[in-house]
């Protein structure tokens, strides 16, 4: 019998605010009642490379690390750093799919495309797709960098184990008193979009 | 209080509650925000050393005095300070002195992967290794004591996965713990003529010791029985934990010494046990040597690389892994770059273009072997840079020119300068100094005039240091000028005398830099000719390599590189009116 819980695995681009996210995820699901742990690495989040953040709840968490094949929620903040981890997912897992591309540097003298049609490959392969314009939605509230908040907006709908009030609880703890307003709207778009 | 702790938030609390009076380090992925940590309290006296064997003198030199001590270093920063650690042993310790070390498997942030506790075995002291925060503040304060009860250091061994996962931790309180009086004994601290005198004491306490581990309680059995056991300790505790959940597994908190009753008891009961590790068979070549033949342990379980639940179920149960969709989708790569407006660009860019052979060392302009500048050649470890490119010379009569960043060179860039001058190089050393030590978090050293509390402190000056070196050559040039950059350093390499280019310009992620104003600019299309010379800074801020160049304004500083490099003049700060 599977306890109760989630694996959640979030990845982005190094400056999006991936960790931030993830660790309002874990806060939010602490104050739920459940253990909960967290990975994060660190270097690259300066740098414009890849960031990855695994969050895992339940009534005891082991591993802080999700086992392959486990993962319940993919967390895309950008389309390529999505699809890099998808294969952590289980079988019909859940993606929460930023609508966004950045380029990564290519300095050859043929630079590869940036691969097409990555929704159409993620939805072939079995798993059920949510795809949020959150870079959009966020530059509408007025500040780009809103936008991993408007994505836990839309992926808090995934999930009946957390209490709808914990989410904004969090934001509140976490996030700067002077950002406070834009963020609980950004968190409110984006469960709007679920 | 329960609080959601990283394993160095946590190691700090541990040390804080233990009333750990000293704290030293060297800032080191993954092990920087320990010392970070402990800043944060005013009741520890915690600072930043030049390098790590400085930061274990002084941690040593305290503890000796009687005050309750910790230095914090990565793997590779043992290295640095192992020298007097080998020494520890044979003159024991005055207050308690924890050695936190944080090894980095998978090497995501380092130049090896190398397993360090083969250190405490080398130099003969207990080492404990937790397997997530809560034990890992345990252990810390548990150090303490045992250093004090067996006079002794005490290594706690984390790895990056316990340093930089969050998990619950209980808080406790201070522990008020006064300095110890401090007496002259150099029948016990003059180690290179008394040392033999405590040889034997040696041999005893590690007997002493392996008896305490015996009774630990953090070397402990969990689960049920079955034909099968797993000896585990550290991260891959949780591995095994995770995947095998029903088996009976041995838990070892204490790594060195051994329990060797309790372990070859646990071996009894089964036909075959796994010995689950990280890296190296630190924990199986010991229980081998005992005489044990119903062992697996990396016949199955990698020495390479960071392990995960699935590559233990894997080593064991034979499950195959599943691989990425790489094989079905371009899955681009995408590597760290160098910051929008980074000064360490112009630097490469200019290297790159006079097409000399350059040897590199650690810090963020170590990216600069990367494409697009591919302009470093070498790179192994703190402070090699300036040596590697005499003795370069020294084989090859060509150009040759040593990179090293304004932290590095104070941390052992020194003794390699005054190598050369001795010793009548002619090398030149350009010194990539951003005013910060950039790549751990911009983390102050003492170039900067501050301390790790943020005290003013004094500043070194360079251009003087280097004058008092030897060096008659001295520059001084910002990299933001590309064109004053390359005539500085061609004209030091073309000197036939050992000379120093500061490439000196404040790193763009300090904060005093990210909040001048600064105007974005744009590419008109109408008069690039797609040369895709601009891409050649490697700025993060252009797109569109080779078919239609273009700046992402969220992107861009407004540095100005580019327009430097444009030969058509497409590109010009955007003008609002």
């Amino acid at each position: 019998m599977k306890a109760k819980g989630m694996n959640i695995l979030f990845a982005g681009v190094g400056g999006q605010g991936v960790l931030l996210l993830s660790e309002l995820v874990a806060q939010t699901a602490l104050k739920a009642g459940f253990d909960a742990k967290k990975t994060e690495v660190h270097g690259a989040a300066q740098r414009g490379g890849s960031v990855t953040s695994h969050v895992r709840f339940s009534d005891k968490v082991y591993s802080p690390l999700a086992p392959l094949g486990k993962v319940d929620l993919l967390v895309g903040l950008e389309k390529l750093e999505g699809l890099r981890w998808t294969h952590y997912l289980k079988e019909k897992g859940d993606i929460v799919l930023n609508q966004l591309v950045i380029q990564p540097a290519q300095f050859s003298e043929k630079p590869l495309p940036y691969p097409r049609d990555i929704e159409a490959f993620l939805r072939g392969k079995g798993y059920s797709l949510h795809l949020v314009d959150a870079t959009a939605i966020a530059k509408k509230l007025g500040n780009i960098r809103v936008a991993n908040v408007v994505i836990l907006g839309a992926l808090s709908r995934l999930t009946d184990l957390i209490d709808p009030s914990l989410w904004s609880e969090a934001v509140r703890e976490i996030l700067p008193v002077k950002f406070l307003e834009i963020n609980l709207q950004a968190f409110q778009a984006g469960r709007e979009m679920g | 209080m329960r609080r959601f702790l990283s394993g160095n938030e946590a190691i700090a609390r541990g040390a804080y509650e233990a009333g750990v009076h000293v704290a030293t380090s060297y800032p080191g992925t993954p092990a920087t925000e320990i010392l970070e940590n402990l800043a944060q309290y005013e009741e520890v006296d915690a600072q930043w050393s030049t390098n790590e064997k400085v930061a274990f003198d002084v941690a040593y030199g305290a503890s000796l005095g009687g005050a309750r001590s910790l230095v914090a270093v990565k793997h590779v920063g043992l290295n640095v300070a192992s020298d007097p650690l080998m020494t520890t042993a044979l003159a024991g310790v005055g207050g308690g002195m924890v050695i936190v070390n944080a090894d980095d498997p998978g090497m995501h942030s380092s130049q090896n992967e190398q397993d360090n506790r083969y250190f405490a075995k080398f130099a003969k002291i207990p080492m404990l290794e937790p397997s997530d925060s809560q034990e890992a503040k345990q252990f810390v304060k548990l150090a303490f004591e045992l250093s004090e009860e067996f006079n002794t250091p005490v290594l706690v061994r984390s790895t990056t996965r316990i340093s930089h996962s969050k998990s619950v931790v209980e808080l406790g309180e201070r522990e008020g713990v006064q300095v110890r009086e401090y007496q002259r004994n150099a029948r016990r601290h003059v180690v290179p003529i008394y040392g033999k005198l405590w040889r034997k004491d040696v041999e005893e306490r590690l007997r002493r010791l392996q008896e305490f581990a015996e009774g630990f309680p953090g070397n402990r059995v969990e689960g049920e029985g079955g034909k099968l056991g797993i000896i585990t300790s550290g991260t891959a505790y949780q591995y095994a934990k995770e995947v095998f959940p029903q088996t009976k597994i041995l838990k070892l908190g204490m790594t060195y010494p051994l329990a060797k009753r309790k372990i070859l008891s646990f071996i009894g009961h089964f036909d075959r046990v796994y010995i689950v590790e990280e890296l190296e068979p630190f924990l199986e070549e010991q229980i081998r040597s005992w005489g044990v033949s119903n062992l697996v342990g990396k016949e199955v379980i990698t020495n390479i690389g960071e392990l995960s639940p699935e590559a233990v179920l894997s080593g064991i149960a034979g499950k195959e892994i599943r691989k990425s969709y790489a094989d079905q989708i371009e899955i681009l790569a995408r590597p760290p770059v160098m910051c929008a407006g980074c000064p360490h660009a112009g630097l490469f860019y200019t290297l790159r273009k006079l097409k000399v052979t350059v040897t590199g060392d650690i810090g963020c302009y170590t990216l600069g072997a990367l494409p697009p500048h591919s302009a470093i050649h070498t790179t192994f470890c703190m402070g090699a840079g300036i040596g590697n490119a005499f003795g370069l010379q020294k084989a090859h009569q060509e150009r040759v020119v040593a990179v090293i960043g304004d932290s590095t060179f104070l941390h052992t860039g020194i003794p390699a300068l005054i190598d050369i001058v001795f010793n009548k190089g002619i090398t030149t050393v350009v010194i990539c100094d951003n005013l910060t030590t950039a790549m751990t978090g911009h983390q102050p050293h003492p170039g900067t005039g501050k301390t790790a509390k943020g005290e003013p402190t004094y500043a070194i000056d360079y251009e003087e240091l280097i004058r008092a070196i030897g060096i008659k050559h001295i520059s001084v040039v910002d990299p933001y000028n590309l064109k004053e950059t390359e005539e500085v350093i061609k004209d030091a390499i073309n000197l036939g005398e050992p000379a120093v280019v500061i490439s000196r310009h404040p790193c763009r992620m300090l904060p005093e830099e990210r909040s001048k104003p600064y105007v974005v600019h744009e590419i008109d299309l109408e008069r690039c000719n797609i040369c895709n010379l601009c891409f050649l800074i490697g700025c993060p801020a252009l797109e569109g390599y080779g078919e239609r160049p273009t700046i992402i304004p969220e992107r861009c500083v407004g540095c100005g590189f580019c327009i430097q490099i444009c030969k058509h003049d497409a590109i010009h700060p955007v003008v609002t009116s």
